[in-house]
């Protein structure tokens, strides 16, 4: 009998028919267990914080607000370009999406199944987290939201074997799907010909194709184009962007179903986010 | 009192077995990591076969689904079977000297990893290589002293 009904929950799941509460609830049971597991690792960092000198606070401190100015310059210039941006959609008809809210969330130091590429984060449901929420860190795209539970979620790398994301050459806008290999240093370039102007160092960008990762955010640099005569396609190797095996803190999109919508119509366009003086 | 104390232990051992489970390893020691809640569901299973039985194996199996993002399901029906077989022959198992049942817990561990690889095949995910077939050898290794530490617990709080 039991049997019968794990062989049930297996194929409903695999379809993704479980239901929420059913998940939301024995997510919520296990949270727990992950609290326990983490804690020692938290407690160990928290630690190394409070003990770390005045010194090294001091030089870290320096080194932010070196890295800050830099950033605020080059968003002055971001500011301007993307009014300009918004300026050319409008007369072309099309609107544009920008500053997408985002929420941070710490990683969750726990071993998931080894054999896919998982990582838990600390934010849940309760904190505006959905299912396939695109995510981000700092360098690029990390993946997507696998589960969700109502304090933590499971995100699913884009290294992960069962992964595939769309994304575009952002030197000559050639599009491709960017399919997990397995290898966390690692994506394949699907169903480019041989032929294909591709080369080595280019940049691949999302190209929110698929209306689940917003557009434009770099994925991964081509590391290796082979063309062989044999097979119809060339075999392109691309490195992630995003530090899969090295995070500490991702960003979540703050984006619903909608904004996709609401991109390929032309009723509203949002007014431009107002030039933000530094905190 | 007594029987509310024992399930207690029980409980506390199942739940330390998950946390063993998901607690972070080096990157070397990943795949040697043994399957902790089915270790310590043979072992309630021997002992205490009319406690512990193929329900509390299946909801046990369940939680580690949820808790390592596995298919739904998949662990559950692995530990139900292996605690369904555990049953079936704990009499047997239980006299066996240390390394006999080591043995025997080896095989029962092939069968947990075996119906793993089943799932992930039907579900569609690669193959594994031979390093997926580890934990069940350094489970067999640990079978000795974590049988003997759960026997000192047992003795201990009189669990039966």
């Amino acid at each position: 009998m039991l049997a019968l009904l794990s062989i049930l929950l297996m194929a409903l799941d695999q379809r993704q028919g479980v239901p929420e509460p059913v998940r939301y609830t024995l997510a919520a049971m296990v949270y727990p267990i992950r609290v326990v597991a983490d804690f020692p690792f938290e407690m160990g960092s928290v630690l190394a914080r409070e003990l770390s000198g005045r010194r090294q606070l001091m030089a870290e401190n320096e080194r932010l607000q070196a890295r800050r100015l830099l950033n605020e310059v080059r968003l002055q210039k971001l500011d301007a370009l993307e009014e300009e941006n918004i300026r050319l959609r409008q007369l072309l008809g099309s609107s544009y999406h920008i500053g997408e809210p985002v929420l941070i969330a710490p990683l969750m130091r726990i071993d998931l199944d080894p054999y896919s590429h998982l990582i838990q984060i600390g934010k849940g449901i309760r904190d505006g987290v959905f299912r396939s929420q695109p995510v981000l860190d700092a360098n690029g795209i990390v993946g997507q939201v696998d589960k969700a539970g109502p304090l933590s979620a499971i995100v699913r790398l884009i290294t992960d074997p069962s992964h595939a994301i769309p994304v575009r050459v952002n030197r000559n806008g050639i599009r491709s799907i960017a399919v997990g290999t397995g290898n966390p240093h690692q994506l394949k370039l699907t169903n480019l010909p041989n032929n294909t102007d591709i080369r080595v160092g280019d940049l691949l960008i999302s190209s929110g194709l698929g209306g689940r990762f917003p557009r434009g955010y770099p994925v991964a640099r081509v590391e290796s184009v082979t063309t062989d005569p044999g097979p119809a396609f060339a075999r392109v190797l691309a490195t992630p962007t995003a530090a899969l095996d090295r995070l500490q803190e991702v960003l979540l999109v703050k984006r619903d179903q909608q904004a996709v919508r609401l991109a390929s119509t032309n009723e509203k366009i949002d007014p431009p986010p107002g030039k933000q003086p530094g905190p | 009192m007594r029987a509310h104390s024992a399930a207690r232990i029980i409980l506390l051992s199942l739940l330390a077995g998950l946390v063993l489970t998901v607690l972070p390893l080096p990157m070397w020691a990943r795949p040697l990591r043994p399957e902790w809640t089915a270790l310590i569901l043979i072992y309630w299973c021997m002992a205490l076969p009319q406690r512990v039985g193929v329900t509390v194996a299946w909801t046990v199996g369940l939680l580690q689904d949820v808790l390592q993002g596995f298919l739904l399901g998949a662990h559950a029906l692995a530990f139900g079977v292996v605690a369904f077989l555990t049953l079936k022959l704990h009499q047997r198992i239980r006299v066996f000297p240390l390394w006999q049942q080591a043995l025997s817990t080896l095989l029962l561990l092939l069968v947990i990893r075996l119906i793993l690889l089943w799932v992930r095949g039907l579900s569609g995910q690669p193959g594994a290589d031979w390093q997926y077939w580890l934990p069940a050898l350094t489970g067999t290794a640990l079978w000795p002293p974590l049988f003997l530490g759960l026997r000192a617990v047992r003795r201990r709080f009189q669990v039966q």
